[in-house]
């Protein structure tokens, strides 16, 4: 481990001079499931932990009628426990039920998961679609960015020197919605995504599709919002012909380099089919 | 930068503990280090495998994902917390009886995950148990006798 220091913030302004105070090498610790093997192996320089999960606004889940609210240190069991979360915001148990195993669950929060800015994050698909925004504290004050352009490269976002993540909200889901994760891996539990994919969708009483968002990871340097897939299904009947339109969308939409865990091919087809099994599964939520 | 030492003052297997941790310190390193708990195992070091597993207030974390200075205030418990004195828990005879661990590097920490899905769900399925434990691997067992313990604990009848 390198030579980090920890201090425990207890208030934002708190953590921001702490984090102004720590420099290039301080960083914002919630759950420490990245961030920690990140200083052990060296990965990230990091010289001081500043330890936010005891600030009050950072953590727990909040019901209102505008909608919701979730401390961006909230570890996931919290989040997948919550009843309110299970019946209005089931794709939110669906990402953080397969973030890391139950021993990760107890720590890791969706904020990390957030700041982490994996492209193959799991959390963030689901927060694309649920259209939430991102709220940031720093030395210039509060600001508040919209999820899909938080992420800017693998591991880069757009917070600043001394700037985190406080919250995430989320509005209110409208009758008729209903939102899927879903996520690719060669085993059952415990891996990092090939490919994941996320929709949201509102259906008319007709059936056919109001409104309906699509978001795909692990096939670009971040997590994509696929407006093309989404304009495939707007204003037309949830038919075999428009999934497989919006299923190109996405094939389309993916920019996916080869490694370890998979092949650009394989996640270009995954990331149609991903796509094609989460509008398909929103849509049963939504009825 | 140099690390400093800090004193945390926390709970171990029901008793209060203040020890001296530098502040670069896992709360594995601390417990096998500076505490003398070597019951909690290194394994991956980087959260994969589940050896560290104790229970932090309630819910089961890997030791090697938690600074040390992190701990003031909490609830720890380690395997070490499971038996009383000579006897052992109904889960640890379990693990005897069904023959569950060979090396035993895993078990400890198979033990306090598996006491924290029955302390919250004290009748699991198989899947239930299998998807609780998914994080904690074991490299001889193959598993089902760890499964079978963990069901014989819950007092299920084990084929």
């Amino acid at each position: 481990m390198q030579a980090v220091k920890y201090a425990r913030a207890s208030s934002v302004e708190e953590a921001i001079s702490l984090l102004q105070e720590g420099g290039d090498g301080a960083r914002p610790l919630a759950g420490g499931t990245d961030v920690i093997v990140q200083a052990r192996e060296r990965t990230r320089d990091i010289s001081l932990f500043v330890d936010i999960k005891h600030i009050p606004e950072l953590i727990g889940i909040d019901h209102s009628a505008d909608g919701l609210t979730i401390g961006a240190a909230t570890p996931c069991y919290q989040i997948y426990g919550d009843d309110k979360i299970q019946s209005d915001y089931p794709i939110l148990v669906d990402s953080c039920s397969l973030i890391g195993g139950t021993a990760i669950q107890g720590r890791a929060s969706l904020g990390g998961n957030l700041c982490n800015s994996s492209p193959a994050a799991d959390g963030i698909p689901s927060l694309i679609v649920l259209e939430a925004q991102v709220e940031i504290a720093g030395p210039n004050g509060r600001r508040s960015v919209p999820v899909e352009d938080f992420c800017t490269a693998p591991g880069r976002n757009v917070l600043a020197a001394g700037e985190f993540v406080t919250k995430l909200t989320f509005p209110a889901p409208a009758g008729g919605s209903g939102a899927r994760f879903l996520r690719f891996i060669p085993r059952n539990e415990m891996d990092i995504a090939v490919t994941n994919a996320a929709t949201q969708l509102r259906l008319n009483g007709d059936g056919s599709v109001a409104w309906a968002r699509v978001s795909i990871g692990a096939v670009a340097p971040t997590p994509l919002l696929v407006a093309d897939a989404a304009a495939a299904l707007i204003g037309q009947p949830l038919s075999e012909q428009t999934i497989a339109a919006a299923a190109d969308a996405s094939r389309a939409a993916a920019n996916p380099i080869t490694d370890m865990r998979g092949s650009i091919r394989q996640r270009v087809h995954l990331a149609g089919v991903l796509t094609e099994r989460t509008i398909r599964q929103a849509a049963e939520r939504a009825a | 930068m140099a690390s400093e030492h800090v004193v945390v003052n926390c709970t171990i297997n029901g008793e209060n503990q203040v020890f001296l941790a530098n502040e670069r310190d896992s709360l594995l390193e601390a417990l096998r280090d500076r505490i003398g708990l070597t019951g909690v195992k290194e394994g991956c070091n980087n959260g994969n495998c589940g050896a560290c597993c104790v229970n932090m207030d309630g819910r089961i974390v890997n030791s090697c994902l938690v600074m040390a200075a992190e701990c003031e205030g909490a609830q720890i418990r380690t395997v070490e917390g499971l038996a009383d004195g000579d006897q052992l828990s109904p889960l640890q005879n379990a693990f005897l009886e069904q023959a569950a661990l060979q090396c035993g590097i895993c078990t400890p920490g198979f033990l306090v995950a598996a006491e924290a899905l029955l302390e919250q769900n004290p009748d699991p399925t198989e899947h239930e148990i299998r998807y609780w434990l998914a994080g904690n691997l074991c490299r001889c067992t193959g598993y089902d006798k760890i499964i079978k313990a963990v069901q014989q604990a819950a007092g299920q009848s084990v084929v």
